[in-house]
């Protein structure tokens, strides 16, 4: 009897450990087959998710008290490494299906009609803040520089090597903008200055900071963390 | 060997492909808890070494979970299976308790004894709230009222943890009782025959 326990047991724990063994998905260049079934199985979810997304569907808005004070930094960087930007000669460069490619100084930005946000911000780690973003709807932008949103994806390049991208519906979502402004002042380095995404329908880490480039493309752009494993859509 | 089958063929498969989803999305979702912890601990063992990788183990063995949690209660519904789980009489409950933990509970071959029951019904009650409280941390903007439903994103995760937490202590004492009588486990295998 006690034998035939402890093969019980023995076999309980080949259980967990044969199928699972080695499947460390850190390796995107040399994907074993648990990263090949995982890599599909994440795709299937990004086609889940974007069937998912409804356009008319709003992020929850909190009222100022709920701010999270003090705001907190996260990066793959520690907070003193944070980019610092020279807003004099900053410029938003544009590429890919869109016609007026005319670089944007931060001044021209300003002037456009802003938008104020209340709202929360979940990390992919699951805790979450609350904090008040303003700037520009990234869907007035695409319309006022003649992108193509007929293309899948809108990407971004950051001053700190970060790059991310997101697929076209939610970059046409009212509550998707374009910030300039965190809590009633202009952004500060850790937080993306001069310019950085706030998209309250998508996880922390599709939020880019200090953005230097937006395309807008067919090709998938992939992203800083969604090329090491993380699910690329990461839709809330 | 011409008794009725004690466990149908489709309970014994669903019932092996729950127990791997239920390793995977545990194991997973201990790592994925580690990252942001609720409480003042850590699990040490998990499944996924990184975030990442965990994540991607959580959201692949969500579908096994879901899939197969659908097929079981539409075949006990349809095969009549579910009435093996009902009626749950607490006059009943209390003697089976008692003969329990005195370690005198009879066990008879394709009948559930009235802790039995409790446990299966409870477990199952505990993987929808997992499964619904999972999908409310998943998707709190799109499944709006699924995170209402459970009072926010905050405490849609405590109460994701606590419905895993009631899982794993079903797990432990189910694992207990085929310790203690573990002649159950072959007809888990191979169906097996009442006399």
């Amino acid at each position: 009897m006690i034998k035939r326990r402890s093969m019980l047991l023995r076999a309980m724990a080949l259980g967990v450990s044969v199928p699972l063994g080695g499947c460390n998905y850190e390796d995107p260049e040399h994907p074993d087959l648990a990263d090949k079934f995982l890599h599909a199985m994440s795709a299937w979810n990004d086609r889940v998710q974007a069937a998912l997304f409804d356009p008319h569907t709003l992020a929850p808005t909190f009222k100022p008290d709920q701010i999270t004070r003090p705001p907190r930094f996260n990066a793959f960087y520690s907070i003193d490494q944070a980019p610092v930007v020279d807003e004099a000669t900053y410029r938003l460069e544009l590429g890919g299906q869109i016609q007026d490619k005319t670089p944007w100084k931060l001044t021209q930005l300003r002037v456009l009609p802003q938008e104020s946000q209340i709202t929360r911000f979940v990390c992919v780690e699951g805790w979450r803040v609350i904090g008040q973003w303003s700037g520009v709807p990234l869907r007035d932008f695409l319309r006022r520089v003649g992108a193509d949103t007929r293309c899948k994806y809108v990407s971004f390049k950051c001053a700190d090597g970060y790059y991310s991208s997101i697929d076209m519906p939610s970059a046409l979502h009212p509550q998707t903008i374009l910030a300039l402004d965190f809590l009633g002042q202009p952004l500060t380095p850790p937080f993306g200055a001069p310019v950085r995404l706030r998209i309250p329908t998508k996880l922390g880490f599709k939020n880019p900071k200090s953005i230097v480039q937006l395309a807008v493309t067919n090709i998938y752009p992939g992203g800083y963390w969604a090329d090491q494993g993380y699910n690329w859509f990461s839709g809330s | 060997m011409s008794g009725r089958v004690i466990h149908p063929w489709p309970l014994r498969l669903t019932h092996w492909l729950n127990v791997i989803a239920m390793v995977i999305m545990i194991g997973s979702g201990w790592q994925i808890y580690n990252a942001s912890p609720l409480f003042d601990f850590t699990f040490p063992f998990t499944i996924g070494q990184w975030l990442g990788a965990a994540i991607a183990w959580h959201l692949a063995a969500m579908w096994l979970l879901v899939l197969n949690g659908l097929i079981y209660v539409v075949w006990s519904l349809a095969s009549g299976h579910y009435k093996k789980l009902f009626p749950i009489r607490p006059r009943a409950l209390l003697r089976d308790l008692r003969a329990a933990l005195s370690f005198d509970l009879k066990h008879e071959r394709g009948v559930y004894n009235a802790v039995q029951k409790l446990l299966y019904v409870g477990v199952l009650f505990a993987a929808l709230v997992a499964v619904l409280s999972g999908l409310a941390i998943w998707k709190p903007v799109q499944l709006w009222f699924l995170s209402d439903l459970f009072g926010g994103y905050v405490v849609s995760r405590f109460v994701h943890f606590f419905a895993m937490t009631g899982i794993c202590l079903f797990i432990l004492i189910h694992l207990l009782l085929v310790a203690l009588v573990p002649k159950v486990l072959p007809p888990m295998i191979t169906g097996g025959r009442l006399p």
